[in-house]
């Protein structure tokens, strides 16, 4: 079988996959996306929409940033608003000591030049949130913060890219990478692609993929898992948070109420099953109904989970390989990357035609965990997929 | 995780969870009993206990249930009515957890075997208009008959086919329902098609005794017939007012208050999906149903599917495929030895013989008419989500062809009902649009809950995994 030629492979039709792809297809690259199942299959449908610059890791600031924006003209770059709703991301303080502590953040991040996020008073945070319980004594918030709908963003993104000319393939699995003579060879279940560059963007299956490239990258596949309500009546309030416990909450358009917060449960990559656990839920739940006594009357209807990739130190990999020539990476979201898709993927294509980007990736280096005692065993092990709960929620 | 560890947990109190859990208990099991309705039965016997019933033409059936409840009482299984199994999964240890909802209070249990018994649902039929206030399933009006013995009320047609549809005919009949017409959907030419499967099913003759007078009951209670009905369509703005129909050709109507749909069963996999049961498609009744040994064994190590949740065979034989799964877990618990279980199977499985050769028959004369199964574009397939039939073959044209795709393009399938409703159509629309077989296209994936749990007991359940003492902050 002769092999398909193209600009570019990319491995992974999520939304970083289809994000760069579109990226790189507008700068005139011819660009082939494989996807094993179909656009947006797992975390990229799974997520919960969040669309949240509050609370990034500093390395993730600017590259979060960037991406706001394109969000705030999503429309204009896929043909669709994606459901985006700029209604603000807000973490509530419930006691002075964790108002002290968003004001900590808040006084680090002045010192390194952010204004982004915003302390609120008490009397703020119950104009915005009639229904909370009293109590709680302030807050920080992004403004311009939000959420997507993450259906209706991968429907957009896989119209667009096609749109675009992107070579699309669902269904078919990449099996295998490797360079010669300044070519990628791709093998996958249905024949072989070739092209000077490959990008990976594979999800939790990501690290496989970085390993035919010769990049060792400890991460795990974990299964963020989240439950959507009966339709409620409607408050379009900003997507909450909480400093002192894990909850994330946000009300749809249609009146459904999307809850999580560091809700983990059992992934299997293997089988692409994700399991969930109960507890969490539960508790989650408790803690819903403690801070919005109008919860009362909503009832739990779908409970799920997603499959991801998570990085030891809770931040993703995006840039260069470290080991070969013509290979890029963006993956290891751990649960937060949605909002991080538009940028990313401008980010990616700048670097796959011009060599180099001025945006700030410095400390998301694929290399960064080769002091890592697991990494060597890590990424070749066959994976022993657990659940670990990171403070991060999207 | 608190809580004791039983041996057996049985989901569904119908024939075939009653027998299971009667003959588990027996053995010296410690079985739980499940179930959602305030009195055991299921579908088919409901309410056999409480209401006289009207004399009608089900009456072998009532005698069945009547000593399947018998047993369950003498055995010291533990009967819990009322109570709904909203999650089955993987706990710690290998054993299973349920999660359960009774009277406002949740828990969970965990059992080393779970026994799915949840019987069949009806199979939707998505004519125009069966959104219309006072379109209902005929199982539907049974079951209001059999629970609270009420009869709709004015005009009635019924419509489709099966068995059943001719059943709660004569059951309405028999309370004085004024039904207008019986508007029967069996193509012609299935009558002769089934006959090269009517010698075996000769060896059930009291079964196909039955049938011939249930064919026979409306016309002699002097309701219409009308075979070989080529299209139905529910007509009315807020409700149901009359009903159009189509036969040779030719339209006819009639008014009425009530439209009660039937086009057969199919079996009620959403527990065994939940719980990972790898399905199988059966082609001869169009279904799709768990992979079980014949001790009713699924492909998930200690989970069971007994009944006709594990392909349809009526309420008869799903007693003995309950008591076959009981001897099959008894046998794997150690409560007895294999060349006993097999012993004591014998006569189950010759009780079951004739009953499962008259199925052929049965299911190739009443296999659903496609003409029946996809709806028109303009007709909602997913009521939850509003989702008619002309945007799930769009989702399709715009390149969806997983069942999974067309679930995120559309949302069909994530609405209150968690796709109970449009299980069957939507996969049918996709089959078509494409142009491959049904089977092809897979069913939705379950999530839980199984049935929406109110927040605030799915919070108590906090409580129950996290005693007040230890406050939680995960």
């Amino acid at each position: 079988m002769t092999a398909v030629t193209a600009d570019v492979v990319v491995i992974g039709g999520g939304l970083h996959g289809c994000s760069a792809a579109l990226n790189m297809a507008r700068r005139g690259l011819s660009v082939v996306v494989i996807e094993k199942d179909f656009v947006g299959r797992h975390a990229s449908s799974a997520n919960a929409g969040g669309v949240r610059t509050l609370g990034r890791d500093p390395r993730e600031i600017t590259l979060s940033l960037a991406s706001l924006d394109l969000w705030h003209q999503i429309e204009s770059i896929v043909g669709s608003d994606c459901g985006f709703q700029a209604s603000g991301q807000l973490r509530l303080a419930e006691t002075p000591e964790a108002l002290a502590r968003l004001q900590r953040r808040v006084d680090m991040l002045t010192s390194q030049g952010f204004d982004h996020e915003e302390i609120i008073g008490a009397d703020e945070v119950y104009d915005i949130l009639p229904g909370l319980r009293p109590g709680c004594v302030g807050g920080l918030i992004c403004r311009r913060d939000g959420s997507a709908n993450p259906l209706a963003t991968m429907q957009a993104y896989r119209a667009v890219v096609l749109a675009a000319g992107v070579d699309l393939h669902e269904g078919i699995a990449a099996t295998g990478a490797t360079r010669s003579g300044g070519t990628w060879t791709v093998t996958t279940s249905a024949g072989a692609f070739e092209a000077p560059v490959i990008v990976n963007c594979a999800g939790a299956w990501a690290d496989r993929v970085a390993a035919w490239i010769g990049d060792m990258v400890p991460v795990t596949a974990v299964a963020p898992c989240a439950m959507i309500t009966s339709r409620m009546p409607p408050s379009l309030g900003p997507v909450v948070s909480t400093e002192s416990r894990p909850l994330s909450l946000k009300q749809f358009e249609n009146g459904t109420v999307l809850i999580s917060g560091s809700l983990r449960g059992v992934a299997d990559r293997n089988t692409n099953v994700a399991a969930i656990k109960l507890a969490p839920f539960a508790a989650r739940a408790a803690t819903v109904l403690e801070l919005f006594p109008a919860m009362q009357g909503a009832q739990a209807v779908r409970f799920w989970a997603g499959i991801e990739a998570a990085t030891p130190d809770g931040s993703p990999i995006i840039g260069p390989s470290a080991a070969a020539e013509g290979a890029f990476h963006a993956f290891g979201f751990n649960g937060h990357g949605f909002e991080l898709g538009p940028g990313c993927g401008a980010v990616i294509a700048e670097l796959v035609t011009t060599g180099s980007t001025n945006m700030p990736i410095a400390g998301l280096e694929v290399d960064r965990f080769e002091a890592d005692p697991g990494v060597a065993d890590g990424a070749r092990r066959d994976p022993i997929e657990q659940g670990v709960d990171h403070a991060a929620s999207t | 995780m608190s809580g004791e560890t039983i041996d057996l947990a049985v989901v569904g109190a119908g024939p075939a969870g009653m027998a299971a859990a009667a003959t588990a208990a027996d053995l010296g099991l410690d079985v739980r009993l499940l179930d959602e309705q305030p009195w055991p039965g299921g579908q088919i016997h409901r309410g056999v206990d409480r209401l006289a019933g009207p004399k009608t033409t089900d009456d072998p059936d009532r005698a069945a249930g009547r000593a399947l409840l018998h047993a369950l009482r003498q055995s010291k299984a533990d009967y819990r009515p009322r109570t709904c199994v909203w999650h089955v999964g993987p706990g710690d240890d290998g054993v299973f957890e349920l999660g359960l909802r009774c009277d406002g209070a949740v828990a969970l249990l965990r059992a080393r075997h779970v026994l799915l018994a949840t019987g069949s649902v009806e199979r939707a039929m998505p004519i125009p208009g069966w959104t219309l206030p006072g379109v209902m399933t005929a199982g539907a009006a049974q079951s209001m008959l059999k629970a609270s013995g009420l009869c709709p009320e004015g005009p009635i047609v019924m419509a489709g086919s099966g068995p059943l549809l001719y059943l709660c005919a004569d059951q309405l009949a028999a309370v004085g329902a004024d039904i207008r017409a019986l508007l029967d959907t069996t193509p012609r030419g299935r009558y002769f098609r089934a006959l090269r499967d009517l010698p075996a099913a000769l060896r059930a003759p009291a079964v196909l005794r039955r049938g011939l007078g249930l064919l026979r009951a409306p016309a002699r209670r002097g309701i219409p017939v009308h075979r070989h009905v080529e299209a139905v369509e529910a007509v009315g703005d807020l409700g149901v007012t009359g009903v159009r129909w189509r036969r040779g050709g030719r339209w006819d109507q009639t008014d009425c208050d009530h439209l009660l749909l039937h086009q057969g069963v199919q079996p009620h996999i959403n527990l065994p999906r939940l719980a990972g049961c790898a399905m199988e498609w059966d082609d001869v009744q169009h279904c799709w149903k768990p992979e079980t040994d014949d001790w009713g064994r699924s492909t998930v190590p200690g989970c069971w599917v007994a009944g006709d949740g594990a392909g349809i065979a009526g309420g008869e034989a799903a007693s003995d495929f309950g008591r076959l799964a009981a001897l099959g877990v008894a046998a794997d618990l150690g409560a007895l030895t294999r060349e006993e279980a097999g012993r004591r199977a014998t006569s189950h499985n010759r009780a079951l013989a004739p009953l499962l050769a008259v199925r052929p028959f049965l299911d190739n004369l009443y296999r659903p008419d496609r003409a029946f199964m996809l709806p028109a574009d303009g007709t909602l397939a997913c009521r939850c989500e509003e989702m008619t039939a002309g945007d799930i073959r769009k989702a399709v044209a715009d390149g969806c062809h997983a069942i999974e795709a067309v679930k995120q393009y559309t949302r069909c399938g994530m609405g209150a009902c968690q796709g109970r409703m449009c299980g069957s159509t939507v996969p049918e629309v996709i089959a078509d649009a494409r142009g491959v077989p049904v089977s092809a296209v897979g069913t939705y994936s379950q999530r839980t809950p199984v049935k929406p749990l109110p927040l605030t007991e799915l919070a108590k359940l906090d409580t129950v995994l996290n005693p007040p003492s230890t406050e939680t902050a995960a």
